[in-house]
């Protein structure tokens, strides 16, 4: 197996150009699990650790611009934890603290799982996925970005740039339910924001669908809201749980979120 | 914890001491058997069977022969010596022959110069399978065709039960099995299937001797059974086949059985070159033995004031694919049935069935955990049908020396139910704490899931007993060697047992006994191997400290006279070599008709604990927070008690696991969860603080009194867990691990 390390976005694209069979890696926290339970074995990794320009993140014109090298741990501190408490809440259900270091959003959203932490926070934030190659740049709103469990609309020689995302209006909460208190993937999950300023209640949900999925509705129908958020989701039964019970809870942490909102 | 004596780097037995492996564990600097390296060794790697249940036709290895690196491709008929071997019964192939029984059997073993040049060449080894239609309801198994030819378990003075797939039968007829009482109480309980997941995968190197004989290093459990069931296989004699113990990264019944010793053993003769294997994390859940899951169905009868008249109960374990020590698994279920309680009439009736699920064997607890969970939801049961309080319903019916238990022994040592029952009950249970608090400190953790909505509290108790070391007859000695010396006029001993360290601390149990018995500092403790000291028996069935402290005194003695004789002192170059070998008081059978002991009786000496749990649950969500655990136990003389405490920790840490989350799922016979990330075990988030109380009330005939103390707070833990989440739900709870979709009535 080949690693190349690029030490610009520039060569990133180039390289992603000349290799298009290669599997971009940051933290590696998905991407070393399936080599190592050897479910895959990709010609060429293109390590992105050393690409300067995908780290950090900054403001942009009224939007957070999120490098997709952020990490979680990186989500979780002030000043950026005040501007996108969901996505903050989201970070701190991530794995554990090595996990936390190394994970990023831009990993999150390459590996797509349904069940992937940083979707929903960036969901209710209406996300735009920002896409470049050697063929140019382009701009994909996260739903069109998810095409299905584990698809994105990544074409080959496109890499992940950053995410660019609304900060928060209004209050906004996380929540995710795993069978122990830390360090699991989600059975179901939810992020939720009451949004003054557009004068509507939105909410994703993780883990209940073949992708995460974005709810709204103005402020004035809150009250079925619940009912909605559970009837758009199509959970399964699987390892991890039961279709009606992820149903069942998504419509009681939609209850809880409004509750946590409007208070 | 509430340890609070002093710790000392040399202590003598009663002293809390340092554990000799503890800085290097915590440093990373502990060589563990997967970091074994030798010059010019090969990888070793196993192609395991991708079905339950098939025939095996042909095994054709001549592509992958040729593969880069690969020195040597062996299948059955490689096999040096005996082609089948067993911890009890010689029932499992060492390589598959004609027949695959469970998901993840092993069919040929590689050996290649990188690990991943043997994952490849496995790879192009072509299996032609005929799947065939896998037995995976255990409830069905008797009816079904017979998984193995013959009766592999069958006679050993076992009953006579001529049913297909059935490992061993058991009925204990106890009084009058018909005795009716004022008040009845049924249930029906299962278990899911627990793993030991050990973090310390399975591994080992075999290093050929070059005079035709092997030493294999490897995590192990008992180096001498391990020996004496690797040789055969090879048409070695056992001596041409030393077995040394590698770091072992813990245990809890999964090293009892082997797993790559006689793989590895073949690769190093047939390559002459020194081989290792490592499984992967995957690999180990179907490399190794898990806990019987269970369907029990019991139903006590009590009379107003609560005594306890008559308990009935059915117990099945799915034993899986191989016979492993299902046997003795199936004793102890039903051995430990009514729990530690006098009850005068009993029939309790316990099969053990063959399937082509997962091979079940040892596992902390060791079938009273199964009980346990079963024999305390009753109690609960009891205890609010009779309207009395469930502690002291258990009070009034606790076994006592003196007592007979349903197979007829008579209690003849200690047994504190009473006293273990009283001093649990006693410990003060924390306040219930205020709201808004951090989301870590509520049912959910870490998931932000309520900030108190939905969260009801509940507080359980439990009592729970098994015995100590090997049972039914089995001689189950410990050997030591003490080995004095002098130099400059000081004396020093070298002590050698070939008792495994598994975690649970007996090297410093070792040393203590040693240090205390020559009343000397400069102890030093050999490395465990067959090589230089006959058989520790195996760490299994709390039984290490007893029998090592047990030899290890026995053989001190022997050098204290031996160096009295010689007038008190050595000279330089002068020394004392002893080796001791240390027996428990003999057990006999039970009665394969009744289940009654026979002779002196089955079982050497009995342990208990009892357990109050406080759990806030969600009831919406159908999410936990154990909050405190408060227990006390009953350990006879605890020689080390920080690691006592470390022991009665992790103990219930697993019990809480089984109770809450932990278990491998099956569909077909075929594993769906053989990782950490879909097999959770408890974080330190979801276990709770405990408070501890020994109850040290010696066992007269052992070593200082001492008894074991590494299995009751597993066999209490999970049935008290539970017994808290019924009482914060009003659900009956009667299957574990809980499932979230119980808690909130799906």
């Amino acid at each position: 197996m080949q690693v190349l390390t690029p030490r610009s976005l520039a060569e990133a694209l180039r390289l992603k150009a000349e290799h298009p069979g290669s599997v971009p890696i940051q933290g590696g926290t998905d991407v070393m699990v399936e080599l190592n339970f050897d479910r895959a074995r990709p010609e060429t990794l293109l390590n992105l650790n050393e690409v300067r320009e995908l780290r950090g993140w900054s403001r942009d014109n009224g939007s957070i611009r999120l490098g997709a090298g952020l990490t979680y741990t990186e989500g979780m501190e002030a000043p950026l934890a005040e501007a996108l408490p969901a996505l903050a809440e989201a970070s701190r259900t991530v794995g554990g603290p090595q996990i936390r270091n190394r994970g990023t959003v831009g990993g999150n959203l390459g590996t797509a799982s349904p069940a992937g932490d940083a979707l929903p926070p960036l969901l209710i934030g209406d996300a735009v996925v920002e896409l470049a190659s050697v063929r140019g740049e382009r701009s994909v709103p996260l739903p069109e970005f998810l095409t299905g469990p584990k698809r994105n609309a990544l074409a080959a020689d496109e890499l992940i740039v950053a995410i660019l995302v609304r900060p928060a209006a209004g209050p906004q909460t996380f929540m995710k339910v795993g069978p122990r208190n830390a360090m699991v993937i989600s059975v179901v999950s939810l992020a939720l924001t009451v949004d003054r300023d557009h004068d509507e209640v939105r909410a994703a949900f993780g883990s209940a669908g073949p992708v995460a999925g974005l709810v709204q509705a103005p402020l004035a129908e809150l009250n079925g809201f619940p009912e909605r958020v559970a009837a758009a989701a199509s959970p399964i039964d699987d390892v991890r749980g039961s279709a009606v019970y992820r149903r069942k809870s998504l419509r009681v942490l939609t209850v809880r979120a409004v509750e946590r909102c409007l208070q | 914890m509430s340890a609070t004596a002093r710790t000392l780097e040399l202590g003598r037995v009663g002293e809390s001491v340092k554990r000799i492996d503890a800085i290097p564990k915590v440093t990373g600097e502990f060589a563990y058997s997967s970091d074994l390296f030798a010059a010019g060794m090969l990888w070793g790697h196993t192609l395991r069977s991708s079905h339950a249940h098939a025939l095996v036709s042909e095994v054709d290895i001549s592509e992958a022969v040729g593969m880069p690196g690969v020195h040597a491709v062996l299948t059955h008929s490689d096999v040096p010596g005996a082609k089948t071997y067993g911890l009890e019964f010689p029932d499992q192939p060492v390589l598959a022959i004609d027949r695959v029984r469970y998901f993840g059997e092993p069919v040929a073993i590689v050996a290649a110069e990188h690990p991943e040049q043997a994952r490849r060449a496995a790879e192009r080894i072509r299996v032609a399978y005929e799947p065939l239609e896998p037995v995976v309801d255990p409830e069905q198994a008797t009816e079904r065709e017979p998984i193995h030819e013959g009766r592999p378990t069958a006679g050993h003075g076992f009953r006579d039960d001529e049913r297909p797939n059935v490992v061993r039968t058991i009925v204990i007829r106890h009084g009058d099995p018909d005795a009716e009482a004022d008040v009845t109480v049924s249930g029906v309980y299962e278990l899911g299937i627990q793993d030991q997941a050990f973090l310390g995968p399975e591994s080992g190197l075999a290093i050929p001797d070059a005079e035709g004989g092997v030493d294999v290093y490897v995590a192990t459990q008992w180096l001498h059974i391990d020996r004496d069931q690797v040789a055969p296989c090879l048409g070695l004699e056992p001596k041409q086949v030393r077995i040394h113990l590698a770091g072992v990264g813990g245990a809890f019944g999964g090293r009892e059985d082997l797993s790559m010793q006689i793989h590895a053993a073949m690769l190093a003769l047939h390559t002459d070159r020194p081989v290792k294997m490592v499984y992967n994390r995957e690999e180990s859940f179907v490399g190794h033995i898990h806990r019987h899951p269970a369907k029990i169905w019991m139903e006590h009868r009590a009379n107003r004031d609560g005594k306890l008249v008559n308990v009935r109960a059915r117990i099945l374990l799915d034993g899986g694919a191989y016979a492993s020590s299902s046997a003795a698994v199936t004793a102890n279920a039903s051995a430990f049935a009514c729990g530690p309680y006098a009850v005068e009439n009993a029939l309790v009736e316990c099969t053990c069935v063959y399937t082509n699920n997962p091979p079940c064997g040892a596992m902390r607890g060791f079938g009273a955990v199964q009980s346990c969970f079963a024999h305390e939801a009753q109690m609960d049961k009891l205890a609010a049908e009779l309207g009395i309080d469930p502690v002291e319903l258990r009070l009034r019916n606790a076994l006592a020396p003196g007592d007979t238990l349903p197979t007829g022994q008579r209690i003849t040592g200690s047994f504190p139910a009473a006293e273990v029952i009283r001093r649990a009950a006693a410990l003060p249970v924390p306040e219930p704490e205020e709201l808004p608090r951090d989301a870590l400190r509520l049912p959910g953790g870490s998931g932000n899931t309520t900030r108190g909505e939905g969260v009801r509290r509940g507080v359980g108790f439990a009592v729970g007993f098994k015995n100590v070391c090997y049972s039914e007859g089995f001689d189950d000695s410990t050997a030591a060697r003490v080995r004095l010396t002098a130099s400059d006029e000081e004396l020093a001993a070298e002590v050698h047992c070939a008792a495994a360290e598994v975690g649970q601390g007996v090297v410093n149990v070792i040393l203590q006994t040693a240090r205390t018995e020559l009343d000397l500092d400069d102890v030093v403790l050999g490395a465990a191997t067959t090589s230089s000291v006959g058989s520790a028996g195996s760490a299994s069935a709390s039984r290490m400290t007893w029998m090592a402290a047990g030899a290890v005194r026995l053989a001190a003695r022997a050098a204290n006279e031996e160096l009295a004789r010689r007038g008190g002192n050595l000279a330089p170059g002068e020394t004392i070599d002893v080796e001791r070998i240390y027996h428990h008081r003999p057990t006999t059978p039970l009665d394969p008709e009744t289940g009654q002991v026979t002779g002196d009786g089955a079982h050497v000496a009995y342990i208990c604990a009892a357990m109050r749990v406080v759990a806030e649950v969600d009831v919406e969500l159908g999410l936990t927070r154990v909050v405190w655990i408060g227990t006390a136990q009953d350990v006879g003389k605890a020689v080390n008690p920080q690691a006592v405490y470390g022991q009665i920790e992790g103990g219930i840490a697993q019990g809480l696991g089984l109770a809450l989350m932990e278990e491998i799922q099956t569909r077909d016979g075929l594993i769906t969860n053989a990782s950490f990330t879909d097999y959770l075990v408890p974080t330190t988030l979801d276990m709770p603080p405990v408070d501890a109380e020994l109850v040290e009330e010696p066992e007269p005939d052992a070593p200082y009194g001492v008894k074991g103390v590494g299995e009751p707070p597993t066999v209490v833990s999970t049935a008290a867990v539970v017994s808290a989440l019924r009482d914060a739900t009003g659900r009956e709870l009667t299957r574990v691990p809980v499932s979230p979709d119980e808690i909130v009535g799906l």
